[in-house]
């Protein structure tokens, strides 16, 4: 036997076959956006068989009576209108929700008494839901728009809070160090290092607060609207619930769920595609 | 060249950084631990420093007191005759921990952004002079990706170009090749060393390997640990350079100063 073998390869050559292509399928697959799709179309084959089998339009109206209710919803421009009275506030409530939550966390990250005011403002309010603050918001705002965002300020706030400041706290040490050889100022540093060093934390807290803003908007909806005749999608499932018109109380509810989905893939979703996933901070 | 006015760099040979007297301590909850004890050495411009010692002789904690980061309890530090302040750029610094890119930004934006926000460079310097320093690390295939889809030493050399790029005054190395394979570790010194021949910049590099710091200093302060004291200052490591006898008598050298003569011995038979 040979002592030595060499095989007639250049080290330094690179081949064409070190990287190729992902196979379309593969690819397809691995698009998140796509594998919600397919769940939801089950889904939706799941509800329509149900539907026919049970057949009673009282209690579970098919997928295709749901639809039709909500074509002519939107064709009526009925939809639409409760939606748009609904996201307006629900907006103004998450921003607001935003903006105090930035100025807690803000507090929290200079100085220890601000981190000890937030840390017991959050474990205080943040089990408290939002709607049992609704008998009180009342009292105070009265019937209106104020009552409606004084919840939604409570449902959005300690979330975020919450989620910015421990996503600050998780920072590594090693790119606080790199932050600071930088000679950045403060702002700088917050900005430039620590909030995008974060953001994995910050965009779940934004997501948690929607879901949140939402349910509570649409829940608050349900016992406010009664009494004030000009409420949004919440009123428009109370309602018709009143004359049993259930196949309208689905396609409310299935615009509650769409406007949902839609946000959660179509803005988190694309932010998330478009910040962690291509900076591989993505938690797999 | 440089946008705003720049200190003129100190020419080689001269003195450029001072650690007189240092001691460093730093405080857990139970103890206040000693790291280094009346420490001095001064590096000269165009040095290739090594702070070399066994685990627990403060040359970490050292190297972060040069770097802003760890204030002095006693003694000083000067740069250029100034003491040194808070953390900046003029001290650059590579650690050993892979995950000092910033995640957000792809190999050649990490490399331009101290540039920039340090006002040191304009933003079409910088995009030239980040090129110029990712080629000299072999990674202009990989200029437009994100950290996370490099290799351990290729993050490593991407936080060598951006310390480089920078032109600081002294380069603080903090073991940046510990965390590396022994194959890619070897390459990544040869590597080093033609930067350095290139670029002639001061490095200030901290290891625990006797065989590293052979390799990249030419001068090495060898520090006994709890606390660090200075055990033996050598200047005259170049001279063991591509000589295989005296590089072995140069680091047995450094073993029995650093461990004694019977540990010596007993690692000789070992060996």
């Amino acid at each position: 036997m040979k002592q030595t073998v060499v095989y007639d390869i250049d080290p330094n050559e690179r081949l064409e076959i070190a990287t190729r292509p992902v196979p379309l399928a593969q690819r397809l697959y691995g698009n998140p956006g796509l594998r919600r799709i397919v769940v939801v179309l089950a889904l939706a084959a799941a509800w329509q068989s149900y539907g026919l089998w049970l057949d009673n339009a009282l209690l579970v109206p098919t997928l295709s009576d749901t639809l039709i209710a909500l074509g002519q919803g939107l064709a009526s421009g009925e939809i639409p209108r409760k939606c748009l009275i609904s996201l307006r506030v629900l907006l103004t409530g998450y921003i607001l929700g935003i903006i105090c939550a930035g100025t807690l966390t803000a507090l929290a990250a200079t100085s220890r008494l601000g981190a000890s005011l937030l840390e017991t403002l959050t474990a205080m309010f943040n089990p408290l839901p939002s709607i049992a603050l609704l008998p009180l918001a009342l009292l105070w705002f009265g019937l209106g728009e104020g009552s409606l965002i004084f919840v939604l300020l409570h449902a959005v706030t300690w979330v975020v809070a919450m989620n910015t400041h421990s996503g600050f706290l998780a920072v590594s040490q090693t790119l606080r160090m790199v932050g600071r050889n930088y000679g950045l100022s403060l702002p700088g540093y917050v900005f430039r290092i620590l909030v995008p060093a974060a953001f994995p934390s910050i965009l779940q807290g934004l997501k948690i607060g929607w879901a949140f803003a939402w349910r509570t908007l649409v829940a608050a909806e349900l016992v406010f609207g009664a009494s004030s005749g000009k409420g949004g999608l919440g009123w428009y499932i109370f309602e018709n619930k009143n004359e049993l018109e259930i196949a309208n109380v689905f396609a409310g509810l299935l615009t509650v769920i769409a406007i949902g989905l839609v946000v959660d893939i179509m803005v988190f979703g694309h932010i998330e595609k478009r910040t962690l996933r291509r900076w591989g901070m993505h938690a797999h | 060249m440089p946008a705003s006015a720049v200190a003129a760099p100190v020419p080689p040979g001269e003195n450029l950084l001072a650690v007189e007297g240092v001691t460093l301590c730093y405080t857990t909850a139970e103890q206040i631990v000693t790291a280094t004890y009346r420490v001095d050495f001064q590096v000269a411009a165009g040095d290739r420093f090594i702070l070399l010692g066994p685990s627990g002789c403060g040359k970490s904690s050292l190297l972060k007191a040069v770097g802003g980061y760890l204030p002095t309890t006693e003694g000083h530090i000067t740069l250029r005759g100034h003491p040194v302040g808070r953390p900046g750029p003029d001290r650059m610094m590579v650690f050993q921990e892979f995950d000092q890119l910033l995640p957000w930004k792809t190999v050649k934006q990490n490399i331009i952004f101290p540039m920039v926000s340090s006002g040191k460079f304009t933003r079409a310097e910088a995009a030239e002079r980040a090129d110029l320093y990712i080629a000299k690390v072999n990674l202009t295939r990989a200029a437009d990706s994100f950290p996370h889809t490099l290799s351990g030493g290729m993050k490593q050399r991407v936080a060598i170009a951006r310390g480089m790029a920078m032109e600081p005054d002294i380069l603080l190395m903090d073991e940046p090749f510990a965390a590396l394979d022994s194959l890619t570790r070897g390459q990544m010194q040869d590597e080093l060393l033609a930067l350095w021949e290139d670029t002639r910049c001061t490095l200030l590099f901290v290891t625990h390997s006797i065989s590293e710091a052979t390799k990249i200093g030419n001068r090495i302060l060898l520090l006994s640990a709890h606390p660090g004291r200075v055990r033996a200052e050598l200047n005259d490591v170049e001279q063991a350079r591509g000589d295989a006898s005296k590089t072995r008598e140069l680091e047995s050298t450094i073993y029995r100063l650093l461990f004694g003569d019977q540990a010596a011995e007993a690692a000789a038979q070992a060996g």
